[in-house]
């Protein structure tokens, strides 16, 4: 499986500003307040793990950050914009320098594979001539090359998550957002998606925001590192490489944020709801 | 605090609090205007969309040949049977007059002015109303929607506006159709039953109606078509409760747009009647 080409590199570039930055935002609903100010913030190249039980706000949280929904109150900052406030047609151009990959994948049926990929590259206006390789590029990166022509139902659960990741990747977003990936999969087929999550963020350096419940997710993201010269993946936890490429946990609880830190200390902490997760 | 219904984080058990009448139908006078507010946003953006780009010409072309030619089967069959039967009710109480001949003056008039746009409405709000809502709602359940905005696009524009523009072109085009084909369905039934001549039928018929009247028929279905397209798209996009709730939605945008056809009609008989008669 070959990796982008130089052609589909991120468009990030390096500051000292955070990619996402979440400020005392508070979400509710008919229901009662369920984000009850949330403060955090992603750097440029690294992937935040929203850990949390189901009904904890995961998924809004990414909803937030790629301006699907608005806080009721606080403020969220997206490469250095605050979209909080700012108009729809606004967020249309921020949402378009950020890739949702959606639980379900919530690929467009009436599309075929090769569509549904390309969707975004149509809606630019980018020239079929250049549609076709990188639609191309995109689905051999998932190793899907040969279900351009088919339907999403046609595809099993992993097929379908991993198109949606492909669909995420063909504008060259700095920033991915991961809705529970891993969500209903068998452990081959997670294993295969959370490689391919490896590999964008150590070959594109990628900024993501990923929901799960599963913490074996997010030791595989800390651990793991894909070496671009053996096109593999490694069992990496030196120092080294969680300074290229930094993986750190948040642990949400009713509506904030209850743990924040590095794998290893999550590993290390006495807490018995922290605990709860680790066994 | 936004609507969405999601699932709240667990709250301290407390005792149910019963609302009183008043607050009750306080909800429900603001839900109603919630909605109708909601509605209108969705109908004016619909059309304001027009106005500048990005424009979905390839949908909306998609969208023509769902509503025009997906309906034409129904509207050829009903147009030419609703203009038989017209001949068949009024024409026997003409005769008892004498007056057989002017069957043809009362079908085309009420075909032109009324039943063709009404009854084309109808059939058009049945089939492609519920039509839309379904597949919207189905869109957005399965976070299709919401997968189209994360990738930039406005679904307005995208879906909802395609749907209107396809509809404002091909219901005033099924409505001639169907006043066309609900005229030889007279002229037959004209013929068979009350042996009238099918060139006296024809001349009448034409030679009755007025630019007023065309212009009522035209206006009814141009309206009739904001009314369908418009509610089948706000239902769709107002699933709320999965699956179950697309069936709901699927239902109410057959129900609220055939009703509202009907009232409207009433209002839209009242203005034109004015109009004609200030200034045709």
């Amino acid at each position: 499986m070959e990796p982008y080409p130089s052609g589909l590199t991120s468009t990030l570039t390096a500051t000292s500003q955070p990619s996402i930055e979440f400020k005392n935002v508070r979400l509710g609903f008919a229901e009662g307040e369920i984000l009850r100010g949330v403060t955090f913030s992603a750097q440029e190249r690294e992937t935040v793990i929203l850990l949390g039980e189901t009904g904890t706000g995961k998924t809004l949280l990414l909803k937030l950050a790629s301006g699907l929904l608005r806080p009721d109150s606080g403020s969220i900052q997206v490469l250095g914009k605050d979209i909080s406030g700012i108009p729809e047609s606004e967020l249309l151009e921020i949402r378009r320098q950020i890739g949702f990959v959606f639980q379900e994948g919530a690929l467009f049926d009436s599309l075929t594979v090769g569509e549904n990929v390309a969707y975004r590259l149509h809606e630019d206006g980018v020239s079929e001539e250049e549609i076709q390789p990188r639609v191309e590029e995109v689905l051999r990166f998932v190793d899907l090359a040969h279900t351009s022509d088919l339907f999403p139902p046609e595809l099993s659960g992993g097929m379908r998550r991993r198109v949606s990741i492909a669909r995420a990747l063909i504008a060259r977003p700095p920033i991915v957002l991961y809705d529970s990936p891993t969500a209903g999969l068998d452990p081959i087929t997670s294993q295969t998606i959370i490689s391919l999550i490896l590999r964008l963020r150590d070959v594109y350096g990628v900024t993501a925001l990923l929901a799960t419940h599963r913490l074996q997710d997010g030791f595989a993201l800390a651990n793991f590192h894909f070496d671009p010269q053996a096109k593999k993946v490694r069992r990496d936890s030196s120092p080294e490489a969680a300074q290229t490429a930094p993986t750190r946990f948040l642990v949400l609880r009713a509506g904030t944020i209850y743990f924040e830190g590095t794998p290893d200390e999550l590993m290390k902490s006495p807490d018995p709801y922290l605990q709860r997760f680790l066994i | 605090m936004a609507d969405t219904p999601i699932q709240a984080a667990p709250q301290e058990a407390r005792a149910p609090e019963v609302p009183s009448v008043v607050e009750v139908l306080q909800d429900l006078a603001k839900t109603s205007v919630l909605k109708v507010q909601n509605y209108s946003i969705l109908s004016l953006h619909a059309l304001t969309n027009l106005a500048s780009g990005p424009r979905y010409i390839q949908d909306t072309l998609e969208q023509m040949d769902d509503i025009g030619v997906g309906s034409l089967p129904i509207v050829l069959l009903s147009g030419f049977f609703i203009g038989a039967v017209m001949v068949l009710q009024t024409g026997t109480q003409f005769e008892r007059f004498g007056q057989a001949s002017l069957t043809g003056d009362i079908v085309s008039l009420a075909l032109v002015r009324e039943l063709g746009p009404s009854i084309t409405g109808l059939l058009v709000a049945g089939r492609c109303s519920s039509g839309i809502a379904s597949e919207l709602g189905s869109m957005l359940v399965t976070e299709q929607v919401d997968a189209m905005r994360a990738m930039g696009t406005d679904p307005s524009r995208k879906l909802v506006t395609p749907r209107v523009l396809a509809a404002l072109i091909t219901l005033p085009l099924l409505t001639t159709i169907s006043v066309f084909v609900g005229l030889i369905g007279g002229m037959v039934a004209s013929v068979l039953s009350l042996r009238i001549n099918a060139t006296t039928f024809w001349e009448r018929a034409i030679k009755i109606l007025e630019f007023s009247d065309i212009m009522q028929g035209f206006s009814k279905s141009v309206v009739f078509a904001l009314i369908l397209a418009t509610v089948g798209c706000y239902q769709g996009l107002n699933v709320r409760g999965g699956t179950q709730g697309v069936g709901r939605a699927t239902t109410q945008a057959v129900v609220v747009s055939s009703v509202l056809i009907i009232v409207s009609d009433t209002f839209l008989t009242k203005i034109a009647l004015y109009l004609a008669d200030k200034f045709f």
